[in-house]
């Protein structure tokens, strides 16, 4: 135990670098300390500084802390519920659902005539169109989970979930001006630097949820290891606990879709990180490490996708599946199973 | 009725002279909606004993274990855990009276031994399932018993199949249920190793008088080693001890008589020449 709080206190520091590294980084240099100076309000010799600093670099270094812990704990969620080490955040066809809303929005105006093509510019249009598409999924799954006892048949029906909701956006794009397409695509390439406070407040709040659920999920989690059956046997209420943990996902998950694209691969590769580098299979310690990892990984990412020296800006859905694969891949190799 | 709750007691110091009746069964008929599989099952289980659940593939062995731990509900009469009704109990008092160790293995193999074993105490353990002192001791006990404290860091990936099934075994005993029930624990193992897992059984039921109950195709074996059979065949549910059951000559019809035979000398099945 004492062993894990080490762990605990070193992934808090390296948090705290990374999100330093993060905020330092961007298409203007600005000297470090005038990087601290500006998040303590103090002086700074450029005032263009210090709001770079508090208006567009910290919120987005909170985002990228927001998208990256509650991907990689929704991860973990999935993996143990469907004890299936290839389970990610969007088995349940959440980020298929978004997508799909936000498809309609956006290229659904041009074939439908569209009600204020001016609308659907704007921000929010797409973050409430991301929002009901995960929520339509959430509420098809849950039904579903209330109705199927075995949990694998739900995954299944997830993954048809995305298939099916995939072709219609494939059907959409097809016959979508050019335009609207580019507009959908960059869409899914993925953005943590559009939130302001305001925004990044929203999806504190349902990150706050979900965690909070998770953790009292936590003991369930951990009989859940050993099969349903089992669980069963040790007095846990599978039916509510699936409810409980679905609910948690679709909040963390869905919020982050909504807010910042769909972001591949955090979700599935943080927990097998996490389970190479700590001796532990409880959840009440998987748990705040996946949250920290997926964190600090994702701070790194978007540093990466900032491309340091330049002012170009990769796109971040691209820069987590480029680090993400190669892991899962040297992981394999080197374990030659992966467990979940 | 009140089930006393959280009341441990080390399972080396249980020694009650008086045996006490664990489960019993009255009238009971089990099956599904729209099949009986056997009617008027008449069962008494005591502490410290040792039973086998013998009969042929499909004769309804599984779903008699499954109505003793509440899976399936009675078609008709009662399953009674110390006494009370067990559709009176929850689920969660049950996860105290009974213990399981299944046939499949398809739990996290990244689990290690220690961690599975304190899964056991998660019925006493609060919201988060944080162990106690007096948890940890439990789990130390219920390896100590199975002689696995070696295994105690080992990851479920690198064990054997005869050390998962003593492992699950341990977690059973960390339980510390009265009732521990076991469905084919002998299925993946060498001759040896049944023995050996069998004798173990016997030992455990013997050393912390609780009653073990397993189902089993190793007849022989259990003929020799159990306190009671159960015997399920053609809808029909037989308690008796191995003496018994053999005068009785409840064995003789067992399997189709074509191809092998029970002699009573031996106490074994023997092919047909």
């Amino acid at each position: 135990m004492k062993n894990l709080t080490t762990y605990l206190w070193v992934g808090i520091f390296i948090l705290i670098l990374a999100t330093l590294l993060n905020i330092s980084l961007g298409s203007v240099s600005i000297p470090l300390d005038e990087i601290v100076k500006s998040i303590f309000h103090l002086e700074v010799s450029k005032e263009s500084w210090q709001y770079i600093i508090l208006e567009y670099r910290l919120p987005k270094a909170f985002t990228a802390i927001l998208v990256g812990s509650g991907l990689a704990l929704s991860g973990l969620l999935m993996q143990t519920l469907f004890r299936n080490p290839l389970a990610g955040p969007y088995v349940l066809g959440l980020s298929s659902g978004a997508s799909l809303g936000v498809a309609l929005v956006i290229m659904g105006s041009s074939l439908f005539g569209g009600i204020a093509a001016g609308l659907f510019l704007s921000k929010w249009t797409l973050v409430i169109a991301s929002s009901l598409g995960s929520f339509l999924v959430l509420l098809a799954i849950l039904g579903a989970s209330f109705k199927i006892k075995d949990t694998m048949a739900l995954l299944i029906i997830g993954l048809m979930f995305a298939s099916l909701t995939s072709a219609v956006v494939s059907v959409l794009s097809y016959f979508s001006p050019s335009q609207q397409l580019q507009q959908y695509i960059f869409w899914s390439f993925g953005s943590l630097g559009n939130l302001s406070w305001t925004e990044v407040g929203i999806l504190f709040l349902f990150w706050l949820s979900g965690i909070i659920l998770s953790i009292f999920c936590i003991k369930n989690l951990n009989s859940l290891l050993l099969g349903e059956q089992y669980a069963k046997s040790l007095g846990t209420n599978l039916k509510q606990n699936r409810f409980l943990v679905i609910f948690a996902t679709s909040l963390l998950a869905g919020s982050i879709t909504a807010f910042a694209g769909p972001i591949a691969f955090i979700g599935l590769a943080v927990p097998h990180l996490v389970r190479q580098i700590i001796p532990s299979s409880n959840h009440l310690v998987l748990v705040p490490a996946v949250i920290l990892a997926g964190a600090i990984l994702m701070l790194i990412c978007d540093s990466i996708a900032q491309i340091p020296g330049s002012e170009l800006t990769l796109p971040i859905n691209a820069i987590t599946s480029i680090i993400g694969a190669p892991v899962v891949i040297w992981l394999l190799v080197r374990k030659k199973k992966l467990m979940f | 009725m009140v089930v006393s709750k959280k009341k441990e007691v080390d399972v080396l110091d249980m020694k009650n002279k008086e045996a006490k009746t664990i489960l019993s069964t009255q009238h009971l008929s089990i099956g599904y909606e729209d099949k009986v599989v056997a009617q008027n099952i008449e069962l008494n289980i005591k502490k410290g004993e040792l039973l086998a659940v013998i009969g042929v593939n499909g004769s309804g062995k599984s779903t008699l274990l499954k109505t003793i731990i509440k899976e399936l509900t009675p078609i008709a009469g009662n399953v009674f855990l110390e006494e009370v009704a067990i559709e009176n109990i929850s689920a969660k008092e049950i996860s105290e009276k009974i213990s399981i160790v299944l046939t499949e293995t398809h739990f996290s193999k990244n689990l290690r031994v220690e961690e599975l074993v304190s899964l056991g105490r998660q019925p006493y353990s609060n919201w988060l399932g944080i162990l106690t002192s007096k948890d940890k001791v439990a789990v130390q006990n219920a390896l100590n018993l199975i002689a696995v404290q070696d295994l105690a860091h080992k990851k479920c990936s690198d064990l054997s199949d005869g050390q998962l099934q003593k492992v699950m075994l341990a977690r059973a005993l960390a339980q510390n249920t009265p009732l521990i029930m076991l469905d084919e624990p002998t299925t993946h193992l060498d001759l040896y190793h049944k023995a050996f897992v069998l004798k173990m059984l016997k030992k455990l039921s013997k050393t912390t008088q609780k009653a073990i109950v397993f189902a089993t195709h190793e007849i022989d074996l259990a003929l020799q080693l159990c306190d009671k059979i159960i015997l399920v065949n053609n809808g029909e549910v037989i308690q008796q001890t191995p003496e018994n059951l053999i005068k009785e000559k409840h064995l003789e019809n067992l399997f189709p008589s074509d191809l092998i035979q029970f002699d009573s000398i031996s106490k074994s099945f023997k092919i047909k020449s």
